[in-house]
């Protein structure tokens, strides 16, 4: 579906050096990436800011043009046949709407209706299937600038459904959205790939949608990628830990368990790091049989912990 | 071909439904339009108000001076209705919601033009036509050949083409200077307060470079002279005063240049 081979963008930065003098600079934001990603999968594309993900991600859609490489999806050069590609593909930015900003939802979907031919019963059918499982009903007709961030990107993401599209782009789609409308979101997007095996490439910060919607994650740094493969595979890679809180009923020395390290305690609140890819249960058990627990949460590892650890 | 095509359907698509929005509002836009024609006719008031204090302006009379206005006004408010919005382009790339166009099946072109399209701009066109049907009844002592009748329309529409390009034009040169739309405006709507006076009244210098470097004179000053029966200035050949279609076509090829050339170079760099 998507076949990227030895791709590379490099972009000329001027900078002013003295009073007239400027000189160029090469930044290499992309050095030659090679991935394929079949039908059907939903991948998660992560990395620090400023890594590549986002050129990569314009690159993949016809927007920019790759310095060097072979770039294919769904057979398509997209630096060549952006328009032919934009048939087949959608595309949702986090950070900004793809919608008609002055105009209620529902004229916005009429518009793209026209503009990628959908056929009617398609278009109805799609239509109506995105706004209950998104729960847009009510907001079909109001004006987009009067949406919540949520609500815009749920109409977002219908948006780019609309065309029965092959392959879905999302560039940070839970981005400052609430619990309930990720949670939405999240639901939506699994629902998807199962019925309609749409293939998925998905950027975050949130490892949480990673963890909740891809088998396969590709970490990229410093334009190359890092690391491609399951989620297991790199906590493990990482070494990467989670946090196991527990609250207990007094004050107590170190809980002192197999599998974990107490690495904190503040009254009767203790931190027990273990191995993130390691199950939390056996060790809960162990802890709630020999000690007087109250409470307890587990916290995952952030995902910019993960990279760093990886490359540190 | 294909994509000029694709790109005339996405622009109506487009553009029927900001009317559709525009028509929601009817008395609203009726205002607007309103505005729009009283605030482009209070320039042409100007003028009268000069020829109520003389006869001839560069030996130009009220009427000749009306058909110049008329033309130039029309023309301009063809373009600017049309592709007016153009100039939002440098907006679209600061605030980065160019991609989001880059990534739908119509030509980029094509949104920008159409996007926010504001149908009260249709106020200048009409004022401009009132203007020029008056100047077409006063005249008198035009001999209205079958070519001078054609030459009318023909010089509207070359002149509506020219403006065009120069909006392209500025538009194109935003993807390298995002804040130059004012650049451009200096050459549109400074432009058409210029060729509203007979040339006659400025310095041959500044006609000439509106001949020759920004082909501004081709709107309507020599179309016009032949239509008045009069010689321009600068004793130019007479088939020029019937080149402004051909120019008209070499500022579109040149815009059409421009733009292709700014848009392949975001699409290199990213900003």
């Amino acid at each position: 579906m998507i076949e990227v081979e030895d791709l590379e963008k490099v972009f000329v930065v001027r900078r002013r050096a003295g009073r007239l003098r400027r000189t160029k600079h090469e930044v290499r934001a992309v050095g030659g990436i090679s991935f394929a990603v079949p039908r059907g999968e939903v991948v998660g594309y992560i990395g620090p800011n400023g890594a590549g993900k986002s050129t990569t991600i314009k690159m993949l859609t016809g927007i920019l043009t790759p310095s060097s490489g072979r770039l294919r999806v769904v057979g398509i050069d997209p630096a060549r046949e952006r328009t032919r590609l934009a048939r087949r593909i959608g595309v949702v930015f986090g950070q900004r709407t793809t919608l008609w900003w002055d105009l209620p939802l529902l004229d916005s979907y009429r518009l793209m209706r026209r503009m990628y031919r959908i056929p009617d019963d398609r278009y109805r059918a799609n239509l109506e299937r995105c706004t209950e499982q998104l729960g847009l009903g009510e907001l079909l007709e109001v004006p987009v600038r009067q949406l919540s961030l949520g609500q815009r990107m749920r109409g977002d993401i219908a948006a780019a459904l609309l065309h029965d599209p092959e392959v879905l782009y999302l560039d940070e789609p839970t981005i400052g959205l609430d619990v309930l409308s990720k949670a939405k979101v999240r639901e939506f997007l699994r629902e998807l790939n199962a019925d309609r095996g749409t293939t998925v490439l998905l950027t975050t910060h949130d490892l949480s949608d990673i963890e909740q919607l891809c088998r396969r994650v590709m970490v990229i740094d410093h334009g190359r990628l890092m690391y491609d493969g399951g989620l297991d595979g790199l906590h493990a890679v990482g070494e990467s830990e989670r946090m196991l809180v527990v609250d207990l009923e007094r004050e107590l020395p170190p809980i002192d368990v197999a599998g974990c390290r107490t690495v904190r305690v503040e009254g009767p609140r203790q931190w027990l790091a273990f191995p993130a890819g390691a199950s939390a249960a056996p060790l809960v058990a162990e802890v709630a049989e020999r000690w007087p627990l109250v409470d307890l949460s587990v916290r995952e590892p952030d995902i910019e912990d993960v990279i760093a650890r990886m490359y540190a | 071909m294909a994509e000029a095509a694709a790109g005339i359907r996405g622009y109506g698509l487009i553009v029927a439904m900001w009317v559709r929005t525009t028509m929601a509002y009817r008395l609203s836009f009726a205002m607007t339009a309103l505005g729009n024609l009283l605030m482009t006719a209070a320039d042409f008031a100007a003028i009268a108000i000069m020829f109520s204090h003389t006869d001839v302006l560069g030996g130009f009379t009220f009427a000749e001076v009306a058909l110049l206005y008329g033309t130039t006004s029309t023309s301009l408010g063809l373009a600017d209705l049309l592709l007016g919005n153009l100039d939002r382009i440098g907006r679209r790339i600061r605030d980065g919601t160019m991609d989001t166009l880059l990534v739908r099946p119509v030509p980029v072109f094509a949104q920008i033009a159409a996007d926010r399209f504001a149908l009260r701009r249709i106020g200048r066109v009409l004022q401009g036509l009132i203007v020029l049907v008056w100047s077409l009844t006063a005249l008198d002592g035009v001999a209205w050949t079958p070519v001078a009748v054609l030459l009318v329309p023909v010089m509207v529409l070359a002149g509506a083409a020219i403006y065009g390009a120069v909006f392209t034009c500025g538009a194109a040169f935003q993807f390298w200077a995002t804040d130059a739309a004012e650049v451009q405006n200096s050459f549109t709507y400074g432009g058409n307060t210029l060729t509203q006076y007979p040339p006659t009244i400025f310095s041959k210098e500044l006609v000439r470079g509106v001949t020759f470097v920004v082909p501004l004179a081709f709107v309507n000053w020599l179309p016009a002279l032949h239509v008045l029966g009069r010689d321009d200035p600068l004793g130019l050949p007479g088939w020029v005063d019937f080149a402004s279609p051909l120019v008209a076509a070499a500022c579109c090829a040149l815009a059409g240049l421009a733009w292709r050339t700014g848009l392949r170079g975001y699409r290199s760099t990213g900003s």
